[in-house]
Formats: structure tokens, sequence, C-alpha cells
């Protein structure tokens, strides 16, 4: 019997991640320099970049699928991939264990939220996620030493396992009904025969476990402790790729497999988006920890989102998928801050910022605007496409409801702005510079405005 | 000695029995097997040679119970360890060493796995397989010279 | 008739299994009742005439991955387990989320329509063998979740070695 081989060039990116990941495995173990490792990463970034305009198409029997949808989310993991490098090497520089393997790691979740949004089939969706997720949980926990790195990813795994288990069940039981995992197909099959209590059981398992990828409520309980205990750089890693992933194939599943029953899933989305507005606000209003702060911020952020895909038109989908790319720069600019402040867990440790490190209070000042949605910048631009999507799709009420919310956030972005501007400093504050964390609070906070400024260049 | 004896000896007459038994009853399974409604005969053996165990062990514990002479004294009581004298808790705290000796067993275990459907179809498929799998064990190699170099086999 | 007679002791057999694994105060005892539970699960998967996977069930769970859940155990070294108070304290939305999800799939599960058999019968494994049949599809079709699965292996050897090994 002969087979053709499977034509690579639609996997290319994929095929240089992965490379690249067990590469830099190999060169941890031969080289001692980390920051080798760190210009290894962003030099694969760079090549994955170069290759992406040039992989569409499907490959390997239909199973993964290179289309303008995954290319766009592939460019925000590279994005994504590269500021956490950067704002990753002096950290790890500082710890007193050696974590070589943490680029390694950071290429390996990499290649598997590319799968996952390259993903045409649900077992290869599968794999992925539990490629990006395995990773994630390792890097959770690389300070052993520290306590709360060891709780964030025990208890990461632990419910990772349980939502890769939903994830599981629900694939299997629509493999059960229509003996294919192929997601186009599956939707093909519910076209011909209409949909049944079942096929909507396997749905809500299905969101489930994506709606625990995204940190929405009511599976976002893991998302405090998560952050607060693991690296700061993986937090900033995984508040955005993990998150940009889980939409990723949210967008997929639900708008090719379950297109037919739409307002089904546009049913349980709607209580998800509101409750995870909700209780993301609100809680994170009573945080005295910047990143439980930041943690809350992050889930509040993912009902936002929710929203585009809510409204369930491309120009929600198209407005989710920037609002991600966005999020990419703020989130991260604001955890560069964190990292700067090394000895700053509290928000209160930003107390007399601007006295002291003027530049890194403007910094903060934008990002903290940014994630508020205040104009001219770029948050504001992500939640205003968001927002606009849902009104001519309909939903013009539960925007209002996002906009109270947003309006809440305001209280408890804007109270780390007024302890940096508007208090004294109780002690001296001390940052921990590198070129590297300079050039990544750069990139972020000029990208930040840069969108704000000039929306059309992530809009396509 | 003797008990062992008959342990062997009823196994092997139960196993006799099966054997015998199942190839008279292949001969009335021939009708067509509609999907839902399959019975694997073939593991027939298997699952009376469980019960063969299962009932052995219960019986000759039941019956042992009756007949056996209860003189019960301190060093009787004692967890048997040949002999010697009993230190400390039978159940003691692993070292993580132990830990990850399985995993690294589990991974690879998973690998060989893999191979035996790919020895089967092999000659099915070919040349594609043949580099399918090469790759599939480099890459896993190099999760060998990884837990090499980090020392991940040395006990101490 | 006779593979519903068994599929019913198999369903019960196995949910009163389930049941005692998470009940045991002695780990070592919910460790035995699981081994229980596998070979269960390897004796369903023989009746739905996958041989193999009832094989693979047996050496990976029943063998290598209770080996490590022993370890772990022993490693943890809990003589019964420890009474604390929950993390989670209010149990009774524990019991209704539970219950919600078995309305849920009791509801729904007589809604389910099997799809359309594939060329993959009965007859036609029994003629190629089941091991033989998942090779001449894992190796043609599903190459690439194959080599996915590598990955994955190998980040779990990292992984392990990352977070377990003294330095």
């Amino acid at each position: 019997m002969n087979i053709p081989f499977p034509d690579l060039t639609p996997a290319m990116p994929e095929v240089i991640m992965t490379s690249a990941a067990v590469l830099l495995l190999m060169l941890d173990l031969c080289f001692k320099n980390k920051a080798l490792l760190a210009l290894a990463g962003v030099i694969t970034a760079g090549a994955v970049l170069y290759f992406l305009p040039v992989s569409m198409g499907e490959t390997f029997g239909g199973m993964f699928i290179s289309d303008r949808y995954s290319l766009y989310f592939k460019f925000i993991f590279m994005v994504n991939l590269i500021l956490t490098i950067l704002i990753s090497i002096k950290y790890f520089q500082k710890q007193d264990e050696e974590t070589g393997e943490h680029f390694s790691l950071l290429l390996f979740a990499t290649s598997g939220m590319m799968i996952m949004a390259s993903a045409k089939d649900l077992i290869v969706l599968y794999l992925g996620l539990e490629l990006m997720a395995l990773s994630t949980y390792v890097m959770a926990g690389l300070r052993r030493q520290n306590i709360k790195s060891n709780e964030a990813a025990l208890k990461y795994f632990l419910l990772g396992a349980f939502s890769s288990a939903l994830l599981l069940y629900g694939i299997s039981l629509l493999y059960g009904m229509t003996t294919t995992t192929d997601i186009y197909a599956i939707a093909d099959h519910i076209n011909e025969i209409g949909s049944t209590h079942a096929f909507t059981a396997a749905m809500v398992l299905i969101i489930s476990a994506f709606a625990f990828k995204i940190a929405a409520v009511p599976f976002h309980m893991w998302a405090p402790d998560v952050y607060e205990g693991a690296p700061s750089p993986v937090t900033a890693f995984m508040s955005v790729g993990p998150k940009a992933a889980g939409f990723a194939v949210m967008g997929r599943v639900l708008f090719v497999a379950f297109s037919e029953v739409q307002a089904d899933w546009t049913a349980i989305l709607i209580g998800i988006s509101i409750a995870t507005m909700a209780a993301g606000n609100i809680l994170a209003l009573v945080q005295t920890n910047i990143k439980r702060m930041l943690a809350y911020s992050s889930v509040a952020h993912a009902g936002y989102a929710l929203i585009g895909i809510i409204a369930g038109t491309d120009e929600g989908l198209n407005a989710m998928m920037a609002y991600m790319m966005i999020y990419a720069f703020m989130n991260i600019g604001a955890f560069a801050i964190v990292i700067l402040m090394n000895k700053g867990k509290e928000i209160s440790d930003y107390e007399g910022l601007s006295k002291e490190r003027p530049v890194a209070a403007l910094l903060m000042l934008i990002f903290m605007f940014s994630l508020t949605g205040i104009p001219p910048t770029a948050g504001f631009i992500g939640k205003f496409n968001i927002f606009l999507a849902a009104v001519e799709a309909g939903y013009a009420w539960l925007v209002i409801i996002a906009v109270i919310f947003s309006a809440m956030s305001a209280y408890y972005y804007l109270r780390v702005v007024r302890n940096m501007y508007m208090r004294e400093a109780k002690a001296p504050v001390i940052i921990t510079r590198s070129l590297t964390l300079d050039f990544a609070l750069l990139i972020t906070a000029v990208m930040v405005v840069l969108i704000g400024i000039l929306p059309s260049i992530i809009v396509r | 000695m003797i008990s062992y004896l008959t342990q062997i000896c009823v196994i092997a007459m139960m196993f006799t029995y099966v054997t015998l038994f199942v190839n008279i009853n292949q001969i009335s399974i021939m009708e067509p097997i509609t999907p839902g409604s399959y019975i694997p005969t073939e593991y027939l053996p298997a699952l009376l040679l469980m019960a063969a165990a299962a009932a052995f062990a219960s019986v000759s514990i039941f019956i042992g119970g009756i007949f056996r002479l209860r003189r019960p004294y301190r060093e009787k009581l004692l967890p048997y360890e040949s002999g010697n004298p009993v230190v400390g808790e039978p159940r003691d705290r692993f070292s993580v060493k132990f830990y990850i000796t399985a995993m690294l067993f589990v991974v690879f275990d998973v690998e060989a796995v893999f191979l035996y459907p790919w020895a089967l179809s092999f000659g099915k498929i070919g040349l594609y397989a043949l580099v399918e799998m090469i790759l599939f064990i480099i890459i896993l190699a190099i999760g060998y010279i990884y837990a090499w170099r980090k020392e991940a086999f040395k006990w101490d | 008739m006779t593979p519903k007679i068994f599929f019913i002791y198999f369903a019960i057999s196995m949910t009163f299994m389930s049941v005692m694994v998470i009940t045991r105060r002695n780990p070592v005892h919910s460790v035995l009742w699981m081994i229980g539970l596998f070979f269960h699960i390897a004796a369903v998967y023989l009746f739905l005439n996958a041989e193999f996977l009832a094989a693979v069930q047996i050496i990976l769970y029943a063998g290598a991955i209770m080996v490590l859940f022993l370890f772990v155990i022993m490693m943890l070294n809990l003589k019964e387990e420890v009474v604390a108070p929950r993390f989670i304290g209010e149990w009774p939305i524990g019991v209704a989320l539970g219950i919600a999800i078995i309305t849920m799939i009791i509801y729904s599960v007589f809604t389910i329509q099997p799809g359309p058999v594939g060329e993959h019968t009965i007859e036609a494994i029994q003629k190629t063998t089941h091991a033989k049949a998942i090779g001449s599809l894992l190796y043609t079709k599903y190459i690439f979740p194959f080599e996915i699965a590598s990955l994955v292996l190998l980040v779990a050897v990292v992984g392990a070695i990352v977070l377990a090994k003294k330095r």
C-alpha cells in the first residue's frame, strides 16, 4: 500500500515550533547560558511569523486546517510568546533554581495552542489542548521551593484534568451520535437529522471545558490562586495564551459544528458571560494583591470577549479576535510592570511610584487605562468593537450590562493609578530593570497607544 | 507444601475443563453476529479461570478458618518479616525518587503499547509507517536523553 | 439477551466499585477497588469487540498507572484520610450540581440515536483482528494525532523530572 506523504506546508509553523521546542530542550542540557535559549525562542517565533502567511490550506487528511481564522490566532500566540520570553529572561536569572526548561515548555505550550487553533478534528483539538495544558501546569510549578507555586501547579492540574474529562465526555457523546470527530462533518450530520437533547448535552459539556480554559464563571475558581502562585512571567503567558486558544476552539466548534443550534449556545453563553463579568469585576474590587486583582480582571475580560461570540456574527467573531490581540498587549504590559516591581506584591506597594519612577508609573497608568477601556487606548477600541457587533446583532441590553460592569472595573484599576500618583511612598520603591524587560514594555505601551489611535492596524 | 500442590492441580483441572467446554461450545455459536450483541466467547477461559481462582481462594480460607488451630501469641500475630524482628511500621514513607521512576516507566510503557498495532499493520502500510514511527521514537528518545542527562536514572 | 445480562452486571458492579473508590478512608483500599474497576472496564471493552483496548487497559491502567498511584500514596504516607475542613464549604451546592448533571444525562440519554455504522463492523474486525485494525487506521488516517501524542508524552517526562527531581 502506497500512501502519499502529507503535505507539510500548511503545518509548517507548527513543525517549526515543535522542532524548536525539542531543540531547546537539548540546548538546555548543553549550555549554561539561559539567555541563549531565550534568543533561540524569539528566533523561532520570528520564523513562524515568516511562514504564517504562506501556510494556508488543509493537510493530514483534513484533520488540520490553516485558514485566516487560525492564522490570526497564531499571530496572537506569537506576540504572546515573544513578549513572555522578553519579560522572563531576567526573572528566571534572579531565581535560585535552574529553570532552563521554562523556555522549552513555553514553546511546547505555544505549539499546543497553534494546534488547537488549527484543529479541524476533535481528537486533534483535544491533543493540542493537552499539550498546552500539560506544559502550563509544569510552568506554574517552576518555583519549586515556593509553596504557593506548588499549590498553583497542583490546583491547575487537578481542575484542568477535570475539565479535560468533561471535554472528552462531550466528544465521545458526539462521536457516538455522528460516528465522526471531524468538526465540519458533525455540522453536516446535525443539519441532516436535526438536533436532539443528547447533542445539547454534548454541547454543554464541551462549552464547560472551554469555559474552564478561558476562566469563565462558574469555572474560574482556579484562576486567582494559580495566577498568584505561578511565576509572574508564566502568569502573564497563561492569562493570554490559553485564554486566546480557548476562544479559538470555542469559536470554531460553536460556529461550525453547532451552527444549527445557535440559539441554544447563545442562551448558555449569555448566562456565562453575565456571571463572568459580575463575578470578575465584583471580586476584583476587594483584592489587595495585584496578581489576584489581575486574575479577577482576566476573568472579567473573558466575559467581555464572550459577548463577541454571543453576537453570533462574523463581526462579533472578528471583534473577539481583535480583543484577544489587544488584551495580549495590555495584560502582558501590566504584568511586565508587576515583574519590574519585584517586591511589590500588594497594590499598596505602588504608592508613590510616580515620584520615584515616573516612567514606570506612566506605563502602568497606560495599561490600567487600557484595561478599563478609557480612550484613546487600545482597550477602548477592543471593547467598542465588541459592543458594536453585539448591538448590531440585537443584544443592546447585554451591552448595557457590560458597560455597567466596565464602569465598575474603573474602581479597582484606577485605585492602582491613585496609589501611584496621589499617595506618598511608605518605603523606597525597588525595581529591577533589564534591557529585555524595557524592550517588552516599550512594545506593549507603543502598541496599546498606537492601536488606540489607529485601530485599523489590527482590525482586518 | 500440600496446599500448594492442590492449588496447582485444581488450576490445571480447571484449565482442562474450560478448554474442553469452550471447544464444545464453539460449535453452537456460528450464527451471524449483529452489532451490540457481541459476546467475546474466546475469552471465556479467562473468565472461568478468574472465577476459579476467586472461588478457590475464598473456599480455602473459609475451610482453613473452620479447621485450623487457634493458638495466638504475640510473636505469631506480628507481621512476617522473613523471621527477623519487626522494625517499625510496614507502611513507611517512600522517597519521591520512586515517583520519577514510575512516571518514566508509564511513559515508555505507553510508547511500547503503540508499537504493537504498528508492528501488526506494518506489512500493510510499509515505508510510511516506518517514517512516522522513527519520528515518534526520536521524539521519545529525546525525552530519554533528557532524563539521562538530568540524572533521573541515578538513585542518589 | 445474554450480552444485556453481562452489561447490567458490569454497569452495576462498576458503579458500586467507583463509589467504593471514593468513599474508602484508607487510600490503599481505594486503589484496590480501583484495580477491580479497571478489570471490569477491560471486560466491557471485550464485549465491545475491542480486544486490544482491553489488553491496553490491563497493561497500562491496572499495571503501570496503578503502580504510580501506589507510589504517590506511599510518598504521602497517609495512614487514614485526614479529616480536614473542606476548602469549599457549601456541599449542598455540590450535591445540587451533581443532581443537575445526572438529570441532564438521564434526560438526554434516551434521545441518543447511534450514528451510521462504519466499515469496521464486528465481522470486519474479527477478520482482521482488532490490533491490526487499530494499527492500519492509527498509522494512516490518524498520523497527526499520533505524533502530537509523542509530544505530550515528552512533556510528561520533562514535567515529572522538572517538578520532582532533586537538583
